[in-house]
């Protein structure tokens, strides 16, 4: 008899019968249930989501809400099919016991799984002083609640707005201030804005164009500290440079963390860099050995990429989010040799300034920079980043009808810098350093430790941080 | 009802903003910008710039999602 029956039995059965738990009901949630139902999954199913919102969109919460054009609470995603589902929404995961197999939850009850997906994601940075954070006029921004507060401070129109950070999100509500003919100044520690995902050359490129938009934007200095007023409202903020900026509203756009601490104890991977998994989306536990019954997608997620050298990536990307959780909720309900790869060129996209920004590919794993299309001038163009002479990725203001021919170029692995297009060449095509910062060394390096010498006794533990 | 535009793939041909200039807008040459919650009374116009997106780049609804046993 072959092992196939059995197999192709055991498949069927799981499908039919088994319970998965997925943690975090947003994008990746989401799109992993629908994938689940569509795989011919009909067990039972469980969604677990710490905010009391059904799945809703980020992306437009930093553009078109902030604007005023649409309301926070009408970003819901469209639903693909249904999903027929538990939903566990306004309630957190408070922990994961692998040995029992359930997920706890801050209501006590606790969610037996056979598999569960941990999408949780990750949050929105606080600035740092809890007093000064607690300021009224101080904001963060990750969630609809957070987008709806801050609409609502901007249209109260405030005499003046301090950004403070100079990302993606940072850049875009700078955008939406200027819009909206608000005074906005941007403190950003770095040189330039945005030289964290596309490197210092395009950052000079996104400083001139807040510039030229009427945004005060500081770069190499920090806010040292936040001040209030009698009332407890924000009033102005001290910067390392020794200057003063009066604003009465500020949003801390500081980056993210990701939502991990709830696995603590769990034996999983887990930590400041995500959650490690294969490229099937199969969690590594703590000593990198994969699991068979806890999967991640999305934000939260960090796997090896074939074509960065295998080097484990976090990709917060929203593509990312849609195309790991399809590939993971596929791999949850089949087994070897059916299993897909999460093998996607990252991708992702920003509206600021009236500007169309677009990137593929990994731009930090980049060294050089080359403009290969169109003008920077008129803030209309191409670039490539190369790494050891092959084109990594490339980036287009307002010209993204042109990044399917690059995705297509990295995706094999086309020499670095590329073959001319032929077409609106710019006439210096000549490689630069493309300026990312150093790599350095990480600022919190986990305590991981081995104890044991026989295999059977070999293991990883983490260990609490010595300060 | 509810949409999402895959803005990774949009190419900003505009042909939704033709169909349903209510619902999409292009802020700048290219930048795509669209109410991910228009009337229902627009659904028609919408399914059919949703058709007729040369990427397919816009999502809508397929089912109405309503199912929900929520707890706490
Ligand atoms: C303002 C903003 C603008 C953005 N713009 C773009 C853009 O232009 N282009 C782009 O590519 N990407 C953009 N992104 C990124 C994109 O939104 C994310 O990549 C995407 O949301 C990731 O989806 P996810 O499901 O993995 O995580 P999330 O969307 O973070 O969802 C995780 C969910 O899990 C919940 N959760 C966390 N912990 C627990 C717990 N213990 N128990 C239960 N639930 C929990 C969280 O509350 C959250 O609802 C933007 C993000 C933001 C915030
Ligand atoms: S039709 Fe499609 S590609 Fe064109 S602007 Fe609309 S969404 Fe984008």
């Amino acid at each position: 008899m072959t092992m196939a029956a059995p197999i192709a039995e055991l498949v069927r059965d799981y499908k039919a019968n088994a319970r998965i738990v997925i943690v975090g009901a947003s994008l990746a949630g989401l799109r992993a249930a629908e994938t689940l139902r569509a795989e011919g999954f009909t067990g039972s199913l469980t969604i677990i989501g710490d905010e009391p919102y059904e799945p809703y969109d980020r992306p437009p919460l930093s553009k078109q809400v902030l604007k005023g054009w649409v309301p926070a609470d009408h970003t819901e995603l469209p639903r693909l099919r249904h999903v027929d589902a538990d939903w566990r929404l306004g309630v957190a995961a408070t922990g994961l016991d692998r040995d029992t197999k359930h997920v706890r939850l801050a209501n006590g009850d606790q969610v037996p799984y056979d598999r569960v997906l941990i999408a949780t994601g990750t949050r929105a940075r606080q600035w740092p002083n809890p007093t000064e954070a607690a300021l009224e006029g101080v904001f963060a921004l990750r969630t609809r609640d957070h987008a709806a507060r801050l609409q609502q401070a901007l249209a109260a129109r405030p005499s003046r707005v301090l950004v403070i950070g100079a990302g993606f999100v940072g850049s875009e509500v700078a955008s939406v201030c200027r819009e909206l003919d608000l005074p906005v100044t941007v403190a950003e520690r770095g040189p330039a804005p945005l030289v964290g995902p596309l490197g210092g050359v395009i950052g000079e490129i996104a400083a001139e164009m807040q510039r030229d938009h009427g945004v005060d934007l500081r770069c190499g200095v920090g806010v040292s500290s936040l001040e209030g007023d009698a009332s407890g409202h924000v009033r102005r903020a001290q910067l390392s440079d020794d200057t003063t900026i009066e604003a009465d509203m500020v949003l801390a756009a500081l980056g993210s963390i990701r939502n991990v601490e709830w696995l603590e104890g769990s034996g999983l991977a887990a930590g400041i860099w995500g959650v490690g998994c294969d490229a099937g989306g199969r969690a590594f536990d703590i000593n990198g050995v994969v699991t068979d019954s806890v999967f991640v997608a999305g934000d939260v997620a960090r796997a090896p990429h074939v074509l960065y050298e295998y080097e484990f990536l976090a990709m917060e990307h929203w593509d990312n989010a849609v195309l790991g959780a399809e590939v993971t909720a596929h791999n949850m309900v089949n087994l070897e040799p059916h299993y897909y790869p999460h093998l996607l060129l990252p991708g992702f996209w920003s509206g600021q300034f009236g500007v169309n920004i677009k990137s593929v590919g990994v731009p930090p794993f980049g060294d050089e920079i080359a403009f290969v299309q169109g003008s920077v001038k008129d803030r209309r163009f191409a670039a490539a980043y190369g790494h050891r002479g092959r084109i990594v990725a490339a980036v287009t203001f307002n010209q993204g009808k042109w990044l399917p021919h690059y995705a297509g170029l990295i995706e094999r692995s086309a020499p670095f810098p590329p073959p001319p297009s032929g077409w609106d060449q710019p006439d210096d095509l000549k490689p630069i350093p493309a300026e990312f910062p150093e790599h350095g060394v990480p600022t919190a390096i986990p305590d991981v430790v081995l104890t044991g010498h026989d295999p059977s006794e070999r293991r990883a533990e983490f260990r609490p941080r010595r300060r | 009802m509810r949409i999402v535009v895959d803005l990774n793939r949009c190419q900003a041909y505009a042909q939704c903003v033709f169909l349903a200039h209510e619902t999409f807008r292009l802020t700048g040459e290219e930048a795509l910008t669209y109410e991910p919650n228009p009337d229902d009374a627009r659904r028609l116009q919408v399914q059919r710039a949703a058709a007729a997106c040369p990427v397919q780049a816009i999502v809508l609804d397929r089912s109405d999602g309503a199912e929900r046993s929520v707890t706490s």
